[in-house]
Formats: C-alpha cells, structure tokens, sequence
C-alpha cells in the first residue's frame, strides 16, 4: 500500500521541522534567560577574560615615612606578625632604590607584580600557584604543599610563608600554617564589583594618590588612559614577563 | 493455613516498617543546632537539613574551587555562611567559636571521629565590622532555599515529625 514517489513528504517534514524548533526554543530559552540574569550581579558572575587588573604606581609620588597602604593591606587582609622582619608576612612593602653613583633615591612600594607569564605558577609542582583568567596571580591554599618553589622563582621576592598557626584570620583572606600567600589584588573586593584596593584607598586618603588601580583593557579606564599619556616601566622588563604592575617616574 | 501466616508476616513487616518509620522521623527532628546562634532562630538551612547534614562537604569543596579559581562568590553555599548563622554567643555576647568543644562543628565531627582542616586558615566566628563580608541575607536564603512551607507540601508526614521534635 505503500505510495512509491520520490517526492518528499512536505506534512512529515514541516511537522519534523516544527519539532525540533519548539524543542530547541525550549531548550536554550532558559539557558539564556539564566545567563542574563547571571550577569547581572557582579558576585555570582566570576572573574572574566575581558578584564586585565593592573596597577601604575607613581614613585615620585610615594611619600617618604609613609607606610599607609602596608598597614591598610595589612588591616584588609588580618596579617599579624611576631616582630620577625625577615619571617612574618609581607604582601606589600616600601623599598628604597639608590643609584650609586648619583645618590639619587627613589621610593616605591613592591608587591607581586601579577605577570601574564608567572614564574611562581611555572614551578609549582601541585597546581596551587596559578593566574586567573582576569590576569591575577593566587595561590590555591587548598591544594599548596608549602615546598616554597614559588618564592625561590619570584624575581620580585614578593611571597611570603606562614610559620605560625593562626587563629582570629579575616575572613577577606583565609589563611594558615604551611602555605605561601602573596598580594591578591584584593580578589575578594573586585569580585564584590568594587573598584578601588585597599592600598589605593589608603594611598588616595592621605592625599598622595600614588597607586592607580584598574583594568589594563579598558581604553577608558583611568589606568590605560595614564599608561598611554606618561612614560611607564616595568621592573626586569628584561625577563618578559609582562608585570600588571607598572611604575613610573622611576 | 498457609494464607493466614503469609497475612501474619506481612502484618509484622508493615509493624516493623512503621517502627522504623517512627524512629526515622524522631532521627530527623533532632537538632544539632546550638541555642543562641542565628541557626536557632531560623526555620531551615540553606538546603534541606538532612540533605546538608549528608553533603555538606561536598557542596563546599565544590563550592571553594569556583571562587577560589573563577571568583565566582555569593553562591549558596558558602563557609562563611555557615560560621556566621552557626556560632553562638557566650554570656558576654561575645562568639564562640564554632571550633570549640560542645559547638556546632566540633561537637558532630568529634562524634563521627572526623578532623576537618577548614579552620586551620578559615575564620571561626562572624566577622564584625568593617570589611565584614558576613551577614546572612536572609530575604536571599528563603528565596534559593527549600523553605519549611515547600517542604510541608512535598512531604507532609515528614515535616510534621520535625516541627513536633523542634
């Protein structure tokens, strides 16, 4: 009974084609009703490729006797020490630079320089040491073993290791005994969508406005715009790493 | 004969099912929650309890590669969360925390011989004041949890045992 006819049967093929339409409307219709909704808040979005976070810290503009944004990040990030200078945490510090043979000093403050190729995230044997997508550099407290790789390949000398046990840590930065830590950018406040470090908060507050923080890719941002206008450098430019932390006047 | 002892044994199955039923039920009333902190005074956890009394460690490590790697926060299960709703107050309205003996976390997982390393780096009671992140949004809870009243529809018997045992 079975009509022999080469011709395609038009009802089949407009009831298959209506199908699969509807399905896939309802199918991918929540998916993007959920993924605007997503981005709507900054907190549930997550770090994202189209942000590079970066720094240009002016030297000429970092007060000598200053020491507001270590005690700042040090308040922030609830680092307590044990009179140690040469064991206790540090995640940002003022350092001083004399050219010998000019006696000229520069002042400027050194952190974890967030590079685009880490040598820290290179050695490291777990996986702990790693650059999220957003360009900041972390190190995974989960996963790290404390083998201190990370800050033998630092040129920056920029990590810290915690001795001590700790107890009473903030909750901005979970800490403890037997991992290496290092500046985070302040993670927790970009991903809350604020825009401001707590160093550049305390920088701006006492009115020396040395630290620029912002995103790299942004042409409008405040930091691109002074990167393009003024004469920037990295520190071991040499070494290619491509700093997000940049100074100038130095 | 033969049919009235099948009808005897599958009366005692059907008593023993509603024993175990009972003592269940009376199982999933009791509270671990510590009187004085924030949980008390709610109605249900951010999940089903005995659902987050099962799986609680697995929904946070889930959760801590997400923010720790792509900064995904304010998700619903959170630590922080957890410390903050969870730790109660000595008599001079300070936090305790919820490491210590008798609390929340310390009390259960000494029972099951278990050792979580969360607090060697995580905070163990709320954070008060600035730079706090803290501060349950209840609002937000009640709206991404099963709250008690869409469970009393799901499971009418079950949710009655739990409010009598409260």
């Amino acid at each position: 009974m079975s009509v022999k006819n080469d011709q395609p049967d038009m009802n089949r093929r407009k009831f298959v084609g209506t199908t699969v339409a509807a399905a896939g409307a309802v199918v991918v219709a929540p998916g993007v009703l959920l993924h605007t909704v997503a981005g709507a808040d900054p907190e549930t979005q997550g770090a994202s490729a189209k942000h590079r976070w970066g720094m240009l810290i002016d030297a000429n503009k970092c007060a000598e006797g200053c020491s507001a944004c270590v005690d700042a990040c040090n308040s922030e990030h609830g680092l307590t020490g044990h009179d140690r200078p040469m064991t206790d945490a540090q995640w940002i510090r003022a350092v001083k630079l004399k050219d010998n043979s000019t006696g000229h000093i520069n002042r400027l403050v050194m952190m974890c320089q967030h590079c685009e190729h880490p040598p820290c995230v290179d050695v490291c044997p777990t996986g702990a040491s790693f650059k999220r997508t957003d360009g900041i550099v972390l190190v995974d407290r989960h996963i790290c073993i404390g083998c201190r790789y990370c800050m033998m390949a630092c040129p920056y000398k920029a990590r810290s290791f915690v001795h001590e046990d700790l107890e009473d840590q903030s909750v901005n930065a979970p800490r403890g005994k037997g991992c290496v830590e290092g500046c985070t950018m302040c993670v927790h406040r970009i991903d809350r969508g604020e825009t401001m470090t707590a160093c550049q908060e305390a920088c701006r507050s006492t009115g020396h406005g040395a630290i620029v923080f912002g995103d790299m890719k942004d042409p409008d941002s405040e930091i691109s715009q002074a990167l393009k206008s003024q004469n920037s450098r990295q520190i071991r430019a040499d070494l290619k790493l491509n700093t997000g932390v940049r100074y100038s006047n130095l | 004969m033969r049919s009235s002892f099948n009808s005897i044994r599958r009366f005692t199955c059907l008593l023993a099912g509603a024993a175990f039923a009972v003592t269940s039920l009376q199982a999933t009333g009791d509270t671990a929650v510590i009187k004085g902190s924030k949980a008390a005074s709610i109605e249900s956890c951010v999940g089903e309890t005995n659902d987050i009394r099962r799986n609680h460690m697995d929904y946070l490590k889930h959760q801590r590669v997400e923010t720790v790697r792509d900064g995904i926060r304010g998700a619903k299960f959170s630590l922080i969360d957890c410390v903050e709703c969870h730790a109660s107050k000595d008599n001079d309205g300070n936090a305790v925390p919820v490491t210590d003996e008798g609390q929340f976390c310390e009390a259960c997982h000494a029972y099951v011989a278990v050792s979580p390393a969360c607090f060697q780096c995580h905070r163990t009671t709320p954070m008060q004041g600035k730079g706090s992140l803290g501060a349950v949004d209840l609002e937000r809870m009640k709206f991404q949890s099963l709250n008690a009243s869409s469970l009393k529809e799901w499971h009418p018997v079950i949710h009655a045992g739990s409010e009598s045992a409260r």
